[in-house]
């Protein structure tokens, strides 16, 4: 086909539209600027909230009445959710912005990026046992990641990798794909552990365990308890045993019982001691009393020393977040008796509970930017990374906040509950296709052979165009224009 | 299979959203949560291969049918050619013309395959595909013009009546047009009739040599254009009412001859904000005002 000779042939799909100058192609969403090919991308205008009032309509719709000059550069930061990507073409990034803050000038370049390279970390707050470590955690089926590390009060995940995402069955990318799309979008997932619990997880919700939905994080392993509340129980009750499957605490031989003169008992705890008034293993894990897999708290005691303890000893059986307890006194056959908790020790119990926090689940977004990324930011890309390690170029994801890994390369971390709702899309590969941005001084993106020629003003994004969204900044997000780094090595 | 697909949910969490160089769907299915993800999963992955698979062939759409031609080989580039053939005898049209209306209905047909759904639609920039089953209903607001969200009416279509396939065509619109319509939308039984239907009466309402229309050479806009030399309408002055009336009437002409043939079921044309329907009186598909209060899900055609 003979061309006219100022149109420009677009590869950016298998239709190859030629364009002439001024003209878009038959996607409306490259264009030809004076023989460039430009990118006319919705996306997300993240508008820095005036009041924090405006942060209670989630989506704030395009307003007509915008003049460009009411809401200034340090105001409007625009993402890259929506904004399309350069993968595989390795061309300038959709969006390379500049903008004045402060009398600084800077350059935001705006991508989508395609991670194959991702994941998300999972942090489940609950005592419930959900799966041995290094367990396969399970989505519709198929295996997306796997358990680690227990933590204080939480059981966490990881999900994704390129692994689970490219290394296994079709079926296998696909499921794990789905999965961490939806974790990143804020949606409900349903992971079933081999040999462990159903888990339904929700960014910023409690979790579904095994269709009971946890209520509230322990205040503390058992030990801790103990220590916590020993004073408030001193004289109200003779023994306190706080069931835990981690470390199962005893009042009367913990030191801060000791400390408080709560002589013996004559109570015996089945599983290993560890130290005076601590017990390892009392029980199997599960999903009940404190995490461990007893519903009759007794279960873990043995008779009681005839030599050392009386009849009418009152004893107090909690769990690590009050849920449970039970209170008992010993009859004439030193047989613990159950009885209804006197009030004086209820408003303990209330107390354990009270002090437990709401149990969430939270989703860290982990991915590495690959070499199209950065290549669609500097025609250098390590100077890129090297800009990052230095803290002289911002990395957030969706306007939201990222921790950078130290070390080689751009692997970062974003808690997803910090972003526009829907940041994540993905494409077939399967990758997730996830927002990121990169805000530097103008100087220094010169210096790192940045596009200077793709920077255009912030002002040329017009707000008033159908697909653009305008969102208010999130006001426990750092503003990403705000006092970025420049010259100096230092970090935030 | 390609990794320069999108696709994703709206924001509202409903709907889906795919698109892939110059395909644009928006996808809501109603019934079982189960059975939509079912269906959003087999969209996903047919939508995948769409692009290629037409670009494949892309040279041939882009020419003429003729009655006794070749036939391509993709499904969908089948349905295209199969909808303008019917009117090749009339006017020049290549496949291209019902080009949106066969993806949506491939995508469409792709889900009901796969799912138990009440209702879905695939709104393939414009041209809808429609599924109702037995009892439902969709409730259809039409636009004056296509670059703009106001209505003018809406009309309900139930699972009764024949038509399974909506279509907007105008010179306002994304696609070239050689009228001056600046809507012309059209109920047919399946959307690639519709898209095709749309394309020709849209031609048809036109005021040849009119000196306040500005009409350019679609090659000189977009070289590759399969409307070549043809002149495509770029802008229209401010007409008197009898011009309106004029060109409304020759597309009027050609829309009720399309519903005699067969081929469509109703058609409303717009032009500088008068309107004309043909509808056929039996079904009582006349549009309402679009005041009237909206018990189904509007579909924006």
């Amino acid at each position: 086909m003979s061309v006219a000779d100022d149109a420009i042939r677009c590869d950016a799909c298998p239709v190859l539209c030629y364009i002439k100058p001024g003209r878009a192609g038959a996607c409306d969403r490259y264009a030809n600027a004076d023989g460039q090919l430009v990118r006319l991308d919705p996306h997300v205008v993240l508008e820095r909230a005036v009041s924090r009032g405006d942060t209670l309509v989630p989506f704030l719709e395009k307003s007509r009445e915008w003049d460009g000059a009411l809401v200034s550069g340090e105001q409007t930061f625009v993402t890259a959710i929506g904004a399309g990507t350069t993968y595989p073409d390795y061309k300038p990034a959709p969006f390379i912005i500049s903008s004045e803050v402060a009398g600084v000038d800077m350059v935001t370049v705006v991508t989508e990026g395609i991670f194959s390279y991702c994941g998300v970390k999972l942090k489940i707050d609950t005592d419930r046992h959900l799966g041995a470590e290094c367990s396969t955690v399970r989505a519709e089926g198929e295996a997306v990641g796997h358990v680690t590390t227990n933590e204080y009060g939480s059981q966490m995940l990881s999900l994704g990798g390129v692994r689970h995402l490219t290394g296994g069955s079709r079926h296998e990318g696909t499921a794990t794909c789905d999965a961490l799309l939806n974790l990143c979008n804020r949606k409900a997932v349903e992971l079933k552990i081999d040999d462990g619990a159903t888990v339904i997880v929700e960014a910023d919700k409690a979790p579904i365990v095994d269709n009971v939905q946890e209520e509230r994080m322990r205040v503390g392993c058992g030990s801790a308890t103990i220590g916590m509340f020993a004073k408030q129980w001193f004289g109200k009750v003779d023994e306190v045993v706080v069931v835990d499957d981690h470390i199962t605490g005893v009042l009367s031989e913990h030191q801060a019982g000791k400390l408080l003169g709560v002589p013996e008992s004559g109570i015996a705890l089945k599983g290993r001691r560890s130290t005076p008034g601590r017990y390892f293993r009392v029980a199997e894990p599960g999903t009940s009393w404190g995490g461990t897999n007893i519903d009759d708290p007794l279960s873990i005691l043995g008779p009681f020393d005839r030599e050392v303890a009386r009849p009418g000893l009152r004893l107090l059986m909690v769990s690590t977040t009050g849920e449970q307890h039970a209170y008992f006194e010993l009859d004439e056959d030193f047989r613990p008796v159950e009885k209804e908790l006197p009030g004086a020790l209820r408003e303990s119990v209330e107390r354990i509970r009270e002090n437990c926090e709401p149990a969430l689940c939270t989703v860290l977004f982990m991915g590495g930017a690959g070499g199209s990324l950065r290549a669609g930011v500097t025609e250098n890309p390590v100077k890129l990374t090297h800009s990052v390690r230095d803290a002289l170029t911002r990395v957030t994801c969706g306007g939201a906040p990222v921790y950078v890994w130290p070390g080689g390369g751009i692997t970062i971390m974003a808690d997803v509950s910090r972003m526009p709702e829907n940041a994540f899309g993905y494409v077939p590969t399967p990758a997730l296709v996830a927002p990121i941005e990169f805000t530097l001084k103008l100087t220094d993106y010169a210096a790192l052979g940045g596009y200077m020629d793709h920077v255009r003003p912030l002002s040329s994004i017009k707000r008033d165009e159908e697909s653009r969204k305008r969102l208010p900044a999130r006001p426990d997000n750092p503003w990403p224009l705000a006092s970025a780094k420049s010259g100096e090595k230092s970090r935030t | 299979m390609n990794d320069r697909a999108q696709i994703r949910m709206l924001p509202d969490g409903r709907r889906l959203h795919m698109y892939d160089g110059p395909i644009d769907v928006i996808v809501e299915a109603f019934g079982e949560v189960s059975e939509i993800e079912v269906a959003y999963r087999v969209a996903a992955a047919r939508f995948v291969d769409i692009l290629d698979e037409l670009c494949s062939e892309l040279e041939f759409l882009r020419r003429p049918v003729s009655e006794d031609g070749d036939l391509p080989a993709g499904p969908i580039a089948r349905g295209m050619v199969a909808a303008v053939k019917p009117f090749a005898s009339r006017t020049f049209i290549t496949p291209m013309a019902a080009v949106a209306g066969a993806v949506a209905e491939e995508i469409l047909e792709t889900m009901i395959a796969a799912a138990n759904l009440s209702r879905a639609y695939v709104n393939d920039g414009g041209d809808i595909a429609l599924h109702l089953a037995p009892g439902e209903k969709f409730v259809v607001g039409m636009v004056e013009r296509p670059d703009r969200a106001s209505l003018f009416g809406t009309t309900t279509i139930k699972s009764g009546d024949p038509i399974r396939g909506i279509a907007t065509s105008g010179w306002r619109g994304r696609s070239f047009s050689l009228g001056i319509a600046d809507a012309v939308t059209v109920l047919a039984d399946t959307a690639a009739m519709a898209d095709a239907a749309a394309t020709v009466v849209a031609n048809a309402v036109d005021l040849p040599g009119h000196p306040g229309i500005g009409r350019v050479r679609a090659c000189d806009l977009a070289p590759d254009s399969d409307l070549s030399e043809r002149l495509v309408t770029q802008s229209v002055g401010e007409l008197e009412p009898t011009e309106i009336r004029d060109a409304l009437e020759a597309g009027i002409r050609v829309a009720e001859s399309l519903r005699g043939s067969g081929l469509i079921r109703a058609a409303a044309l717009n032009l500088q904000g008068e309107t004309r329907v043909v509808v056929p009186v039996e079904t009582g598909l006349a549009p309402s005002p679009s005041a009237e209060t909206r018990d189904g899900s509007p579909v924006h055609a």
